[in-house]
């Protein structure tokens, strides 16, 4: 059961980087416009 | 109407390739052409801008005409091509830019000014409602994401304690799973409860309860239950059930937020209007001044294509105005010296000036956004069907709850902490996992239904609602009819309707524009001169030709006409006659009888003159109808109705329908609606079809079946639940097991809402 000591925190860690980067999205106002999203995906030029 | 003539492979307004004979390549870059030929008035925004300790300036405004992704990149590349411009983002679903520049103030006026030579309408926002941040709905998705990420990692931690003994994995294992868990969903709990508490709360201080009572009292009470049984070292937690309900509750929370946002968003657009800016004439001189400090009195001159800023009477200038707006009205009226005009309608033809009469907060158009805020304020009373049950829900619950508490105490004499476990487990089992999900799933699923025919709820009460209704009142323009005006077959040739169709190439009349759009081919370039009010006139080989009114070509014939009509005069030759519709919506009847069928009354109420709602009511077979109403009138009609015990669908488009609307039992709007009826209507359906009236009230009567189902099911996996619990034979594993079985017999009866119905035509 020791393999428990590494498994756990891997674990945490995992869902936590899942977390924080599903936080950053929301910071970066990724969820203010979802039309507009689909629109932009379109798009040729790279340079936005 | 620019466009009529294009011979070249390419769009007049984005330079895409098209199809031959399309001037354009989409409706959006038609639109944004169309209103790039309309004068640009001089405006400035100059009130609207921020800046910052950083001297950067900042500026939002609302977009329109944006249509497609072609606009976006557009307008921020035209920004972007500014210097000094550090941001340039448009906003597709709020239908806002936001820009913001280094250096001089003003440049913001320039920006905005290349911006609009795109052929965009800029307008300015309330400055208050650029503040009021959609936080709620952030904080939401924190407390989902937070309460997804816990519950995902307790149930890891749940079942390896579940599968296993105690004495199998350790007893020490076992308690640090248990403590794990702990950590990880009290901080969780206390985060993303917080809607839940706050909600419960504020009912209790009112001396009510609702759903959110049993809720936070679960959820509270599992807490410190494990966390007591996790210090002792005890067998059974339940953080896993508390962290997993806060997490599917959330999320229907937060849904229903971001609809109430997107609302709110399209109101503080319409109320844009307002805030742009008049041209004031002051001795002799003209002026900038914006919109909201307009006084009474003063002189404003308006261009062809611009909306009057304010209320007033028209002193000076011929033209015509799009009342649409105000009055739901097809056809524009003639505008004429001591006319009056109201806020926010268009002026079409030619400029005019007026003095002011009512400015800013006393417009028609305020009072009419007033008028709607309180018909929507006077109908938030209704209890939805789980709040209904909560309140006959909670008190037995607790009730049984305590009742456990003081058997095993007393009657088993029992520990306290065993008769306080026994308690708390009664809690977490009765706890309104399926009882919660029955509404909701229902909803759900009908929505989505729905939204695949094109019919959007904006809120589940809606459909609720929708089951229990016995009257139906339609408008008529938009509503009934498709709202815009279409040529009938008459005594003309072709050759008339190209010599109309040229004539009234230019003319952004709405007759002119059936003709155009009744007219698909070459037109003859003309010299035209247009008079407003009465038509247009021009040289075609060598003789005049006129296109207007029965007087413009000077004729007594069909001045009886009722419907709308126009005119083509050659030289000498006798006249020929265009008529035009506003035509029923193809399936207007067969919807009409289907309600007849279903034993639903029908009214028609409409802003229109009488001889058209006239028509429209015979020719529908609806006996109760009422025209020349006042969105006022349409308001207190449907109250007197009200009063009486009717419950009321409501279907209507225009601006003059969003107080009625709002303060309808239920109303539904088409998608070509204005903005704030839809933001007023409980639903929105798209296309040219009525169809979806029936379709959702279908839809709304088969949920309300399957949700009462659904709480018959979930009170009787209760009758079964509660007595084990009572007894003191649940386990966590249970629980998790019951609360998720409970919950998939729920959701398995709402999906019988997607088997084949077709015998009901839904």
């Amino acid at each position: 059961m020791d393999i428990l000591i590494y498994l756990i925190p891997i674990a945490l860690v995992l869902g936590l980087v899942g977390f924080l980067g599903f936080l950053w999205t929301i910071k970066n106002d990724q969820y203010e416009d979802m039309d507009g999203a689909a629109q932009r995906i379109l798009f040729d030029d790279d340079d936005d | 109407m620019t466009g009529m003539t294009a011979q070249n492979a390419s769009c007049l307004h984005c330079d895409a390739p098209v199809k031959r004979a399309e001037p354009y390549c989409c409706a959006g870059c038609k639109a944004a052409h169309e209103f790039q030929a309309l004068s640009t008035p001089d405006f400035s925004f100059h009130d609207c801008i921020n800046t910052d300790d950083t001297g950067t300036h900042s500026l939002t405004l609302v977009v329109q005409g944006m249509h497609c992704g072609g606009c976006i990149q557009k307008i921020e590349r035209t920004i972007k091509e500014h210097p000094q411009v550090s941001f340039a983002r448009v906003n597709m679903s709020t239908e806002r830019v936001k820009y913001s520049w280094k250096g001089a103030r003003e440049r913001g006026d320039a920006i905005a000014k290349d911006v609009m030579d795109l052929g965009y309408q800029l307008r300015s926002l309330d400055q208050q409602s650029l503040m009021e941040a959609p936080s709620e709905e952030k904080i939401l998705l924190k407390s989902i994401a937070l309460s997804g990420f816990a519950a995902g990692n307790i149930m890891l931690l749940s079942v390896g304690v579940w599968s296993t003994t105690g004495e199998t994995m350790g007893f020490a294992t076992r308690d640090l799973f248990h403590w794990l868990s702990a950590m990880i969903a009290i901080p969780t709990v206390l985060f993303a409860g917080r809607p839940f508490f706050r909600s419960a709360l504020s009912v209790l201080k009112r001396g009510q309860t609702n759903m959110d009572v049993p809720i936070s009292l679960a959820i509270v009470l599992a807490c410190c239950m494990s966390l007591f049984e996790t210090i002792n070292s005890g067998e059974h937690v339940y953080f896993d059930s508390a962290v997993m309900l806060v997490f599917f509750l959330l999320t229907g929370r937060y849904l229903d937020a971001r609809a109430k946002g997107k609302a709110r968003q399209s109101a503080s657009n319409l109320l844009s209007k307002l805030t742009g800016t008049a041209m004031v004439l002051e001795d002799n001189k003209t002026t900038r001044v914006a919109a909201s400090e307009l006084q009474p009195s003063m002189i404003v001159l308006v261009a062809a294509g611009e909306n009057f800023p304010a209320d007033g009477v028209v002193i000076s200038g011929t033209s015509e105005v799009d009342l649409s707006l105000i009055s739901g009205e097809s056809l524009p009226k003639p505008l004429t010296v001591g006319a009056g005009v109201y806020a926010g309608t268009l002026n079409l033809v030619a400029p005019v000036k007026f003095r002011v009469s009512e400015a800013r907060e006393e417009t028609l158009l305020s009072k009419i956004v007033r008028m709607m805020e309180t018909a929507e304020q006077g109908n938030a009373k209704y209890i939805r069907l789980a709040d209904k049950m909560a309140r006959l829900y909670t008190p037995v619950v607790h009730l049984v709850s305590l009742m456990t508490l003081l058997g095993w105490l007393f009657l088993l004499d029992a520990q306290w902490q065993v008769a306080m476990l026994h308690a708390v487990t009664v809690l977490i089992i009765t706890c309104p996992c399926a009882l919660g999900l029955a509404v909701p799933i229902v909803q759900v699923l009908a929505s989505g239904r729905l939204m695949r025919h094109g019919i959007l709820l904006k809120s589940g009460d809606a459909l609720e609602k929708l089951a229990e209704i016995d009257t139906v009142i339609f408008d008529k323009t938009g509503t009934l009819t498709q709202g815009n005006l279409d040529l009938l077959p008459g005594l003309w040739s072709r050759s008339d309707l190209q010599l109309a169709a040229s004539l009234g190439a230019k003319s952004r009349h709405p007759l002119s524009r059936a003709i155009s759009k009744a007219y698909k081919g070459k037109i003859h370039d003309l010299d035209v001169e247009e008079v407003p009010g009465k038509g247009i006139s021009g040289c075609f080989r060598g003789e005049t030709v006129k296109l207007g009114s029965h007087l413009w070509v000077d004729t007594i014939e069909g001045s009886d006409v009722t419907t709308a009509s126009l005119w083509l005069k050659v030289g000498d030759h006798p006249p020929r006659q265009f008529l035009f519709t506003d035509q029923l919506r193809a399936d207007s009847n067969a919807v009409i009888d289907m309600l007849h069928a279903l034993s639903i009354d029908i009214h028609i109420l409409s802003g229109d003159r009488r001889s058209a709602v006239k028509q429209v009511a015979n020719d529908l077979n609806i006996t109760h109808f009422t025209a020349e109403t006042s969105p006022l009138d349409k308001c207190d009609y449907i109250d007197a109705l009200q009063q009486a015990g009717r419950k009321i669908l409501f279907v209507g488009d225009g601006l003059n329908d969003a107080p009625a609307l709002a303060k309808a039992y239920v109303s539904m709007s088409p998608s070509s609606a204005v903005d704030i009826s839809q933001t007023s209507a409980d639903i929105i359906f798209q296309g040219d079809a009525l169809m979806p009236v029936i379709r959702a009230f279908k839809t709304a009567r088969i949920s309300k079946t399957l949700v009462k189902q659904n709480f018959a099911l979930a009170i009787m996996y209760n009758i079964f639940a509660v007595p084990i619990a009572m007894a003191g034979f649940i386990t966590p594993l249970i629980a998790a097991i019951a609360m998720s079985g409970s919950s998939l017999v729920v959701v398995a009866n709402a999906f019988r809402l997607n088997l084949p119905q077709s015998k009901e035509g839904v």
